[in-house]
């Protein structure tokens, strides 16, 4: 097959960029997304020029890596799957596709295709764990959970932050993944302790990061690699409104114990 | 270089207590001192991830390294199958004891008992810890975690969440670093890449780093430095490593005085999706898993074209059942990965190229229906189906062994404390717990118990029993260091030859993969030890590195990594050579029995091999640290 490709070339973060029109010749059908790429790139420093930059690591649709927009789509065409795990099977001889970087206020352009998605540790940093210290744990089994629950909540945490909702948003809101976190660990018993801490925290670093709201577009969903739900949303909403209305301020620690 | 001291500082007393009278022992650092001392921790994988946020948590300064954009996305994350312990929740007869009896005999009798103990000692504790975490660990109906059984094991005790424990562990353990990244402990480092170990006194003092973004050299200093990144098996390019796994750090280390333990013993793993053309850039991993469930075979007349649902049951070889009757379809991967290759060398492989081998769940469908194997392996379906376009609810997966996993490693004592005074390596890099073979779900368990339960104590040791003056970063010897990786930067793009990255990577994958493989023979070793120095001098002579250092430059970081594989090879080459017998995933067809079993030579080859580099193009020195059994007796590894 034969791909046309226009790839969104940048230098750096403040340099200007463009579409750069590119023809792949003998694309294999059994090819994945990224190793067309690759024989592009391949072609590309053959010839003199620099490669297209782009982010990956696992090629197995897990680490969260990969990630950019095909034809106004992030992680293109097909439902549930990640722009590493997507063949070119799904495409026809002669195509024509457009990449894009995820375009979002926080998630700026380092190169080409690849993004600065630090926003999004910030966020897990501000709240998104269960505060035990290693040695602290009561026994695995202490706590029977019940198998729906677990489910739900591993439902959630199959997020691999890849980004594509915040790109998929008319506002670049981040609320699927942070509502995917709030909720993964919201349903747990471990996670009750912090839980309103947690969604004002995490709500707040979203916000500060310049993220934008929610407007129920759920394009969010539609794309995800992952399936996650936007009922995470309605989860992150509901212990962000308990946790706004009931909570008193934290507690201070108070020295002098020992 | 001084001399070498390979003592494995093994504590005194009974196996049992071992670690307890470690633990005693140690010297501990008063709180209020630990955040004067500073611990460089590289990797943020399942040990960097967990050792960085121990540290933290005791309050200790830590900085943490990665080149990924952010920890989570360390190759940890890609682990599917699950991770062992020995809780015996089951009570279907799993014991510390057992679990430990179990991992020597995997590794075929080449590892050493006394961390081999520990580790299975620490391995309960660290279950506990990821569920309270919040890790979503699969569950019954009674709420109680589920266990599943994994090679090499007659018992259940791996626990999983769904095919994707790696990434809720890492999860885990990465939730518990930002945790403390927001206290103010851990700093940072992403997108960022160690070149270079610092070493002064003849203690590692520091590292430097490249700024993936910008391409400034950054000089770290510190009072330790621990190495948590990730193994090698990525020297043969296609493998299931993820795509920039590479052993940049340990070689650079190794370079400067590190020996390096076992470099041939590699896993070759029995169930991936089979390689299909020239522009295949990495393999996939059906999780081992699937081997409960799933029946191996291949048809039992030699170049069967018919589809697998047209080969009726007589015609069948379902010969891992044949072969090792009480292991079956659960034998250990070294085993199971030879003989796929054996049957598919007789011309009795599956698939376009031939080099594939059935796992067929006809059976286990229709004795527990679609749906149960649906919710154990739904996601793995998936994915096979997303990348073959088959579907194996109705025709059998085709797979075949790929490179999977490196237990060869840095030397470590038994404290985790490399040759280099103050370098500890943690995780996969090290050479510890697996001898010549790991059995499935240890590798998880021994990177968490390294960063958990292990480090925090004897890195503390060290810092509490050594006197240690801070070296600060304008210090010559890190002057000296980061001259050292800007020459290395300059002339990788002054080459400006014709021939990509890429290309010289493949090439010596295919020639690690021919001679120093699934099976390796004395010609083939010699062969390859000719071949690899010539494509080494062709490589600094003709690479082609596009751009320049001061950007991103994928191209650049490519170039450094395959310029230390191509040296790493050459030792692994050396080494499978100088090992005259068979063990665990060391197969040297030279020592095998009639029926293809290896032979393990424990006269002469009872040891760990420890090579110490000697400079460009010299050939290194061979240490030995001898492996004594008290506990259990080496006899000859069945499984069947
Ligand atoms: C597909 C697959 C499935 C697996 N499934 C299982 C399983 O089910 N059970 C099991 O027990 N094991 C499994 N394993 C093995 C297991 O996943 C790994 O051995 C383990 O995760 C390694 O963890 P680690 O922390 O040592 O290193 P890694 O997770 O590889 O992390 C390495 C880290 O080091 C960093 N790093 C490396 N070099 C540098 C450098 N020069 N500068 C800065 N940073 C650097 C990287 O950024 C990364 O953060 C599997 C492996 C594969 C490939
Ligand atoms: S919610 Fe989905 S789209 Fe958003 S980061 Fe997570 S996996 Fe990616
Ligand atoms: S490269 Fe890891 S998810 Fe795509």
């Amino acid at each position: 097959m034969r791909i046309i490709l226009h790839i969104w070339r940048q230098k750096h973060r403040d340099a200007p960029g463009k579409m750069v029109r590119y023809e792949v010749e003998d694309v294999n059908p059994h090819m994945s997304f990224l190793e067309m790429l690759d024989v592009l790139n391949e072609r590309l420093i053959e010839r003199g020029d620099e490669p297209v930059v782009f982010d990956h690591d696992c090629r197995e649709g897990i680490c969260g890596s990969c990630g950019f927009v095909i034809n106004g789509i992030p992680h293109g065409p097909l439902r549930g799957t990640t722009v590493c795990q997507l063949h070119m099977r799904h495409f026809k001889d002669g195509d024509e596709l457009y990449l894009e970087p995820w375009r979002a206020r926080a998630f700026p352009v380092i190169r080409d295709l690849m993004v600065d998605r630090s926003a999004f540790d910030r966020i897990i940093a501000a709240g998104g764990f269960i505060s035990v210290p290693t040695g602290s744990a009561p026994d695995g089994n202490a706590i029977p959970i019940p198998k729906e629950v677990a489910e739900l909540a591993m439902d959630a945490a199959a997020c691999i932050g890849c980004g594509a909702c915040v790109a998929a948003c008319p506002n670049a809101s981040a609320m699927l993944f942070t509502g995917a976190k709030i909720s993964h660990l919201g349903l747990l018993p471990q996670g009750q302790p912090e839980r309103e801490q947690r969604a004002i925290a995490m709500v707040a670093q979203m916000q500060a990061e310049g993220f934008g709201a929610c407007t129920n577009v759920a394009e969010c969903e539609a794309v995800c690699p992952k399936n996650i739900k936007i009922e995470n949303i309605a989860r992150m909403f509901r212990d962000f409104i308990t946790a706004s209305w009931t909570r008193r301020p934290p507690v201070e620690r108070l020295g002098g114990a020992g | 270089m001084g001399t070498v001291d390979l003592d494995p500082k093994v504590p005194p007393g009974p196996l049992a207590e071992k670690w307890d009278h470690h633990r005693f022992s140690v010297k501990l650092v008063n709180p209020a001192n630990r955040r004067r001392f500073t611990v460089i921790v590289v990797g943020s994988g399942l040990a960097g991830a967990s050792a960085a946020a121990t540290l933290g948590e005791l309050g200790y300064r830590v900085e943490l390294v990665t080149f990924h954009d952010s920890p989570r996305r360390a190759h940890s994350i890609a682990a599917q199958g699950g991770i062992n312990a020995a809780k015996n929740y089951r009570n279907d007869g799993d014991s510390i004891q057992r679990l430990f009896y179990d991992t020597i005999k995997g590794g075929d009798y080449r590892s050493r008992e006394a961390n081999v103990y520990r580790l299975a000692q620490v391995s309960v504790e660290i279950i506990d810890q990821c569920v309270a975490q919040g890790v979503p660990f699969a569950r019954e109906y009674g709420g109680l975690l589920d266990n599943r059984s994994f090679g090499g094991a007659q018992v259940s005790r791996t626990f999983y969440a769904r095919g994707q424990t790696g990434q809720q562990l890492l999860l885990g353990a990465y939730q518990a670093l930002a945790r403390q990244i927001t206290a103010g402990t851990v700093r940072l480092w992403n997108r960022t890449e160690m070149l270079d170990l610092v070493v002064h006194d003849g203690r590692a003092v520091g590292i430097i780093a490249r700024d993936l973004v910008t391409g400034e050299l950054r000089r770290f200093s510190g009072h330790a430095v621990v190495l948590a990144t990730g193994g090698y098996g990525n020297v043969f390019f296609l493998s299931t490593n993820a795509k920039a796994s590479n052993a940049t750090a340990v070689w650079r280390a190794h370079r400067r005085g590190a020996l390096f333990a076992n470099p041939c013993f590699t896993q070759i793993h029995p169930t991936c999706i089979p390689a299909s053309d020239e522009f295949q850039s990495k393999l996939t991993l059906m999780s081992e898993s699937l081997r409960n469930d799933g029946r191996i075979w291949v048809p039992l007349k030699k170049g069967d074209k018919r589809p697998p649902n047209e080969i009726p049951e007589e015609e069948r070889d379902y010969y891992l059942e044949r072969r090792y009757p009480s292991y079956g379809n659960l034998a250990p991967r070294d085993i199971s990965s030879r003989a796929a290759k054996m049957v598919c060398d007789e011309g009795r492989g599956v698939g376009e190229t031939g080099y594939g081998v059935y796992l067929d769940f006809s059976e286990a469908i229709r004795r527990l229906g679609r749906r149960t194997i649906e919710e154990r392996y739904g996601n793995l379906f998936e994915m096979y189906e997303r990348i073959t376009g088959e579907d194996p609810y109705t025709q059998p997966m085709r797979i075949y062994p790929a490179t999977h996993y490196t237990m060869g490693g840095l030397w470590v004592d038994y404290r985790l404390m490399s040759t280099i005074p103050g370098l500890f390596v943690a995780g996969e890099a090290n050479f510890s717990d697996h001898g010549a073979n790991r059995l499935g779900a240890s590798a998880l368990m021994q990177g968490l118990a390294d960063g958990y339960f292990i480090l925090p104590y004897t890195v503390g040791d060290y810092l509490a029993s050594t006197k240690l003056d801070r070296v600060r970063p304008d210090h010559p010897a890190c002057r000296e260091a980061e001259e050292s990786v800007r020459r290395i930067t300059a002339r990788l793009l002054a080459i400006k030859g014709r021939r990509t990255v890429d290309t010289f990577h493949r090439e010596l994958g295919k020639i690690m993969w021919e001679y120093c493989g699934m099976a390796r023979n004395a010609r083939g070793l010699e062969h390859a030890l000719s071949k690899i120095p010539e494509l080494r001098q062709q490589f600094w002579e003709d690479v082609r590195v596009p751009g320049e250092n001061e950007e991103v430059n994928q191209s650049l970081e490519k170039a450094g990594r395959v310029a230390d594989f191509l040296e790493l090879a050459e030792l692994m080459c050396l080494d499978a050579l100088e090992r005259d017998e068979s063990c665990g995933g060391h197969f040297r067809e030279e020592h095998q029995t009639e029926d293809g079993e290896a032979v393990r030579d424990d006269e002469r080859f009872c040891h760990v091999a420890a090579w110490q580099y000697q400079g460009p193009d010299q050939r290194p020195i061979r240490h030995i640290e001898p492996l004594e059994f008290k506990y259990v007796i080496p006899t000859v590894r069945s499984y069947k």
